[in-house]
């Protein structure tokens, strides 16, 4: 399947975009996608944290991603 | 239609200055005797650092849907609070310029200033929004790195 990806502040600047459309297995993980991210882009690994959002909530580790989710990468916070 | 009874909310995010006035304004009831507003501007130091502007970015649709479920947690922490009103700002923004307010109403002061603090110190835990401080010889992403 494949997923799109949104992309934000210092993440969207490590990997050079707004968004990433990547090829998935089926039932990957927020985790498993996190993983993989860091992987392509080492320095994403730096960073204080990393989460997903899928559907404008946080994701717990084992979430399945679905193809027509709409996903995030949430580097560190620092609104207020 | 939200439901009237509940405390109502303002919850908005913004690129245009926000005005302090109406926020105030929103938090108001005639039940509350006490009226708490916590207000974030932009400081022009930073770390020893001269800050000449600040960058806001956000996730909008997340951005807004968080910053409800903070003021609906706090309206859970709280049952008392009558209103919450947050505003924040993205975009650039100068020196001096209003990044955010929070304000919230209560019938006696000590629970209006308790449920302001707790939804300015989630916001910055959960809210997607992202600040970038420009300098006079560079940029920098507030809180990315360890």
């Amino acid at each position: 399947m494949n997923l799109t990806v949104s992309l934000f502040g210092i993440a969207r600047e490590i990997v050079g975009q707004p968004s990433l459309t990547l090829t998935a297995p089926a039932g990957q993980s927020a985790a498993g996608l996190l993983a993989e991210l860091r992987t392509a882009y080492p320095a994403l690994a730096g960073l204080r944290s990393l989460a997903v959002a899928v559907n404008n909530e946080y994701a717990a580790a084992n979430v399945e991603l679905h193809e027509r989710d709409e996903i995030a990468l949430i580097p560190p916070v620092s609104g207020g | 239609m939200a439901d009237q009874s509940a405390a109502p909310l303002l919850i908005d995010l913004t690129d245009q200055p926000i005005d302090v006035a109406a926020v105030l304004h929103a938090a108001e009831s005639d039940e509350a005797g006490a009226v708490n507003a916590f207000i974030g501007t932009v400081r022009n130091r930073s770390e020893g650092r001269r800050v000449m502007r600040l960058h806001y970015e956000a996730y909008p649709p997340m951005a807004l849907h968080q910053l409800r479920r903070v003021a609906e947690m706090a309206l859970e922490k709280w049952p008392m609070l009558r209103k919450v009103a947050v505003s924040h700002r993205h975009g650039t923004l100068e020196i001096g310029d209003v990044a955010v307010v929070v304000a919230v109403s209560t019938p006696h002061r000590a629970d209006s200033f308790a449920a302001c603090e707790y939804i300015i110190d989630t916001l910055k835990e959960v809210v997607p929004i992202w600040k970038k401080e420009e300098y006079e010889d560079g940029t920098v992403w507030v809180a990315a790195h360890p």
